[in-house]
C-alpha cells in the first residue's frame, strides 16, 4: 500500500485527510473519536476572545439539498464559532495533542481587526501545544456581521494586515482560510502571501438560502418564522472549490502558497482532484457530519489504492493536473473530437437525442432503416460532450479524437477571426 | 370407483386466515419508495413503454411528476388517457406491456416498477374523489352505452367529458364488470372496482340502468331509435364447453361463475371448495382460479393446459405467480373425459405419452368466453367486427372490449376501445373533440 504520510508546513500527519474547522472538531469528545477512526488531522473549530460565550441559534443550523433517493448533495449552516468558555478549549486542545503527538492538531481563530487581541490570544493558544493556527476569514453568515469572518476575507488589504499580526504573535505555521464569495480568489490569496501567512486553505462556505417551505411561502429554515443566508458546503460545491485551488495553483504570483483543500470531499476521488490540482492535503467537514468518521476506512484506502495502480507517491500527485489548467485563449483550435455511440452498449433511451436535437446541434439519429437506432451524424456534431453527460450508461458515449495529432496547433491568440491576434 | 361424497366443503381455512390469504398482491409505494423507483426513469424519447401501453399513457411525463412531488398532476396524465389507470396498475400484466418495454431491462434486467408506480400517482386522487375532468359544454346528444364493464365506463366517461349525456344499460347489481366479478381479489382489495366506478361516475351526465340486460330488458333496434348513438361494451357473456362427456357432472363449475361468487362473498370462507382441484384452461382466468382455490385451501391444485408454456396467455409472472402459490402446472395436455358418478370424482387427460387420471374433488373450466351474436351486426370468430374508430357494421353503433375482434380479454385494452368508440362517436355527432 502506497505510503500516505503527509507533511503540510512541516507538521506531520498519518495521511492527507484532516477534519475542517467545524462542528466535528469542537470538543475532545470528537477529535478523540475522530483519531480513533483514523483521520490523520484536525482543524479545531474556531476560537473566539474570551468572554460572554458566543449564542447560538435554538432553531436548526443545517439544511439539506437532497437527491431524489434522499442522498445529500449540499448542505447549509448557520452555526457561529465555538459557543464554549475559550479555557476549556484550550485545556482540551492541549490534553488530545499530548494523547495523539502523530496527528495534526491546527487551531481556527477568529478575532476583531486590532493588533491587541490577536498578541494576547495567539500565543496562548500555541501554548497549547497545537502544531499550527488556521484564520478563519471565511465564514460568511453571523460573525461577518460583527466584522469577523468572511467581512476580513473579502478585503484582501485586512487579510494581509490580520496575517502580519498573527506571524507577529505566533512562532507556528499560519494558514489564511480564505472565503469563496469574492469575485477572484487571486487577491485574497496574494494578500495571505503578502502578509507572510504559510499557506490558504480554501474553500469556506458559500452564501446560501436553501429553499422556500411550500406551505408557509417563507425562506427555509426559518428561527421563529425569519431565516437568514447560511454557508453553503457539500459535494456540490466542488467544482467551485477545485478551480479557486487551482487558479492559485497555477497563478505565477500565488503558487508558491502552500494549499490545504476543502470543499465537497466525500470519497477518494474528490481528494485526487483537490491534490492533483495543487492541494498538499484535503480537508473534511460536511461527509464526515453525513455519514461519520468511518468514511475515513474509503478515503484512505482508496488514495493509497490509486497510487498503487498509478505507480506513483503522494508527493507526485500533489500539483499533477495543474499544468493542464489554462485560459481559454491557449485551448487549440485545430484540435477535433466527436461523439461516438458504441451500439452493443446503447440501451436505446434516446436521451442523447433528445437533448441533442431540443438544445444543442441536431447530430444524432433517432431512426435509422426504420429501426430505432441513435447514432452521431458527424458532420453536424461539434464534439459539445452534452451526449457524453447526459447518457445513463458508463462508457456507451465516448469523444474520439478525428483531427490529426501533426496538425498545427492554434490557438485564439492567434486565430485569423480574433482582430487582436498577435502577429509574428 | 368408489361412490363416497367428494371432499367439498367451505371453511377449509378460518374467515381471518382467508383475509390474510387475500390481501393486496403488490403492497404500495411508499413516498420515499416512489421517489427511488421514480428516479430510476430515463424519460426516454419517444418512451418504449408509452408506445407498448394499450391506452398510450405518457408514462415518463407521469413519473417525471411524481418526482417533483407533483401527484395530481401525475395522475392527470394517467387518466387523461386511461381512466382506469388506477384499476391497470392493479392487474395490468405489466411484464408484458410498459415494463417489457422499459430500457432499463437492457441496462439491468430490471425495468422501472411503472405499474407500482401508477398506482402510487393515481390513488390518492381516487381515494379523495378529486376531479380532473371539466365537461365540455353541453352537446344535447345522448348516447346509449350497452355494458357496464372497462369499455362501457371508459366510453361514458370520454363521453361525458366531452359535453354528452350518457345511459349505462347494465345487467348486473353492479358497474365494473370483469372488474368487480372477474379479476382476482387479491389484486383489487378494498373494493377498490366500486371507488373506482365512483370516481368514473363523479363527471356527472352519466345515468346508469343496472338489471338491464341486452335482447331482454331493451333491444338494440329501441336504443338505436331512441339514442344519437349506442356502444357496446357487452364482454363475452358466454363460458365455452370443452365438449367432453361428463362435463355436466356435479362439481363441474365455469370458472367466471365461481369468481363472480368469490368476488360478491362478503366472507369469503363460506364458498364451498375441493380438497383436490383441477382447473382446464391455461388463461389469466385459469390462474386466478387455481391461485384462489389454494388461497381457499384446496390441497392440492392442478391447473391443466392443452399447449405448452409459451401459447399460454397468461403472463410468465402470472404462471410463477401459480407455482409459487402451489400449483402444479400440466402442459400439453388435453381432456378426454370427466369422469364420476353424480358428482365429479376426475378427469382424463391424453398427452404424447398416453391417457392419464387426475382426481378431483371440483373441476372448473376455464377455457375462454363467447358472445352470442347480435342480429345485425357482422362476427368473427364470435366476436364483433369493427374499423379503426370501433364502429360496427351497423351505422350508429359502436363495439369495444372483449366482444370485438381484437380485443385482448384485458382491462387496458378494453378501456382504450371505450375512448376510440367515444371520440369517434363524437366526431360523427359533429363535435369539435378529435382526441
Amino acid at each position: 500500500m502506497a505510503d500516505l504520510k503527509s507533511r503540510f508546513l512541516g507538521i506531520d500527519s498519518p495521511n492527507p485527510f484532516w477534519l475542517a474547522s467545524a462542528p466535528p472538531t469542537d470538543k475532545a469528545y470528537n477529535v478523540n473519536r475522530a483519531f480513533e477512526a483514523g483521520w490523520g488531522g484536525v482543524v479545531w473549530k474556531t476560537l473566539g476572545e474570551d468572554g460572554p460565550p458566543i449564542v447560538n441559534v435554538s432553531g436548526p443550523r443545517y439544511s439539506a439539498l437532497y437527491s431524489n433517493e434522499r442522498r445529500v448533495i449540499g448542505f447549509n449552516n448557520i452555526e457561529l464559532i465555538t459557543d464554549r468558555p475559550l479555557q476549556t478549549n484550550l485545556d482540551e486542545i492541549r490534553q488530545v495533542k499530548k494523547d495523539w503527538p502523530d496527528r495534526a492538531v491546527v487551531v481556527s481563530v477568529m478575532l476583531p481587526m486590532n493588533e491587541e487581541a490577536w498578541a494576547k490570544y495567539l500565543p496562548m493558544i500555541e501554548d497549547t501545544g497545537c502544531d499550527g493556527l488556521e484564520l478563519n476569514f471565511g465564514c460568511p453568515h453571523g460573525m461577518s456581521e460583527r466584522g469577523m469572518g468572511a467581512a476580513v476575507g473579502q478585503v484582501p488589504e485586512y487579510i494581509q494586515m490580520a496575517a502580519e499580526w498573527a506571524k507577529k504573535a505566533a512562532s507556528i505555521p499560519v494558514i489564511v482560510k480564505l472565503t469563496p464569495n469574492v469575485a477572484s480568489i487571486l487577491p485574497p490569496a496574494k494578500a495571505a502571501l503578502d502578509g507572510g501567512a504559510d499557506a490558504v486553505s480554501l474553500i469556506n462556505t458559500i452564501n446560501s438560502i436553501m429553499g422556500v417551505d411550500y406551505d408557509t411561502l417563507t425562506m427555509y429554515p426559518t428561527t421563529d418564522g425569519m431565516g437568514t443566508h447560511g454557508g453553503y458546503c457539500g459535494e456540490a460545491v466542488k467544482p467551485i472549490a477545485l478551480n479557486m485551488v487551482a487558479e492559485i495553483a497555477r497563478t505565477k504570483g500565488t503558487a508558491a502558497l502552500p494549499i490545504s483543500g476543502i470543499g465537497g470531499v466525500t470519497d477518494w476521488r474528490d481528494a485526487v482532484d483537490f491534490l492533483a490540482l495543487g492541494a498538499t492535503n484535503v480537508q473534511v467537514c460536511t461527509a464526515a457530519m453525513v455519514y461519520g468518521f468511518k468514511i475515513i476506512d474509503d478515503l484512505v484506502d482508496g488514495l493509497s489504492t490509486f497510487l498503487d495502480q498509478k505507480d506513483m507517491t503522494l508527493d507526485q500527485l500533489i500539483g499533477a493536473a495543474v499544468p493542464s489548467v489554462t485560459d481559454w485563449q491557449y485551448l487549440n483550435l485545430n484540435y477535433v473530437e466527436k461523439a461516438v455511440i458504441d451500439q452493443d452498449l446503447c440501451i436505446k433511451c434516446g436521451r442523447c437525442y433528445v437533448v441533442c436535437e431540443d438544445t444543442s446541434h441536431q447530430a444524432i439519429t433517432h431512426t435509422v432503416d426504420d429501426e430505432r437506432h441513435f447514432e452521431v451524424i458527424d458532420d453536424e456534431c461539434v464534439g459539445c460532450n452534452l451526449c457524453v453527460s447526459v447518457c445513463p450508461v458508463d462508457s456507451c458515449i465516448t469523444m474520439k479524437q478525428v483531427s490529426d495529432d501533426n496538425a498545427d496547433k492554434l490557438n485564439w491568440t492567434a486565430h485569423p477571426n480574433n482582430p487582436m491576434r498577435k502577429t509574428d | 370407483m368408489d361412490m363416497e361424497q367428494p371432499d367439498v366443503r367451505d371453511h377449509r381455512l378460518s374467515r381471518d386466515e382467508i383475509e390474510a390469504n387475500f390481501s393486496d398482491l403488490h403492497a404500495p409505494l411508499s413516498r420515499s419508495e416512489a421517489l427511488i423507483a421514480a428516479d430510476r426513469c430515463y424519460f426516454c424519447f419517444d418512451a418504449p413503454c408509452t408506445t407498448a401501453c394499450p391506452t398510450g399513457i405518457d408514462i415518463p411525463g407521469f413519473i417525471q411528476k411524481i418526482r417533483s412531488d407533483n401527484i395530481r398532476g401525475s395522475a392527470k396524465t394517467i387518466l387523461s388517457e386511461n381512466i382506469m389507470g388506477g384499476m391497470c396498475a392493479r392487474v395490468c400484466p405489466t411484464e408484458v406491456l410498459c415494463e417489457e418495454a422499459c430500457v432499463r431491462n437492457t441496462h439491468e434486467e430490471k425495468p422501472v416498477e411503472i405499474g407500482l408506480l401508477q398506482r402510487y400517482a393515481t390513488d390518492p386522487v381516487i381515494d379523495a374523489g378529486t376531479s380532473l375532468f371539466p365537461r365540455a359544454p353541453a352537446t344535447g346528444r345522448k348516447i346509449a352505452v350497452v355494458g357496464g364493464g372497462p369499455a362501457g365506463l371508459s366510453c361514458a366517461h370520454r363521453l361525458a367529458v366531452l359535453g354528452h349525456e350518457v345511459v349505462i344499460f347494465n345487467r348486473d347489481d353492479k358497474l365494473g364488470g370483469l372488474n368487480e366479478y372477474g379479476i382476482a381479489a387479491y389484486k383489487t382489495v378494498n373494493d377498490f372496482a366500486q371507488t373506482e366506478v365512483d370516481y368514473i361516475l363523479s363527471i356527472g351526465g352519466i345515468e346508469v340502468r343496472n338489471h338491464c340486460a341486452l335482447g331482454e330488458d331493451v333491444s338494440l333496434d329501441e336504443l338505436r331509435n331512441e339514442y344519437d348513438a349506442v356502444f357496446l361494451g357487452i364482454g363475452l357473456s358466454k363460458a365455452n364447453e370443452i365438449g367432453i362427456e361428463g362435463e355436466d357432472r356435479r362439481g363441474v363449475i365455469n370458472a367466471i361463475e365461481y369468481i363472480a361468487k368469490l368476488r360478491q362473498a362478503e366472507d369469503k370462507s363460506t364458498l364451498p371448495m375441493g380438497g383436490t382441484v383441477v382447473v382446464i384452461g391455461g388463461g389469466m382466468t385459469a390462474i386466478d382460479m387455481a391461485v384462489q382455490s389454494r388461497l381457499l385451501g384446496a390441497k392440492q391444485v392442478h391447473m391443466v393446459y392443452r399447449r405448452g408454456p409459451e401459447d399460454m396467455s397468461a403472463s410468465a409472472f402470472e404462471q410463477a405467480l401459480a407455482q409459487t402459490s402451489g400449483v402444479t402446472i400440466h402442459h400439453r395436455a388435453p381432456p378426454n373425459r370427466i369422469l364420476g358418478d353424480d358428482f365429479v370424482t376426475g378427469v382424463e387427460f391424453e398427452d404424447e405419452s398416453g391417457k392419464f387420471v387426475l382426481y378431483a374433488d371440483m373441476v372448473f373450466k376455464a377455457i375462454g368466453q363467447h358472445t352470442d351474436g347480435i342480429e345485425g351486426l357482422t362476427l368473427e370468430h364470435g366476436r364483433i367486427i369493427v374499423n379503426a374508430g370501433r364502429m360496427t357494421s351497423l351505422e350508429g353503433v359502436w363495439a369495444g372490449g372483449d366482444c370485438v375482434v381484437g380485443g385482448d380479454d384485458l382491462t387496458v385494452s378494453a378501456v382504450q376501445h371505450g375512448k376510440l368508440a367515444a371520440i369517434d362517436i363524437d366526431r360523427h355527432l359533429g363535435g369539435t373533440q378529435n382526441g
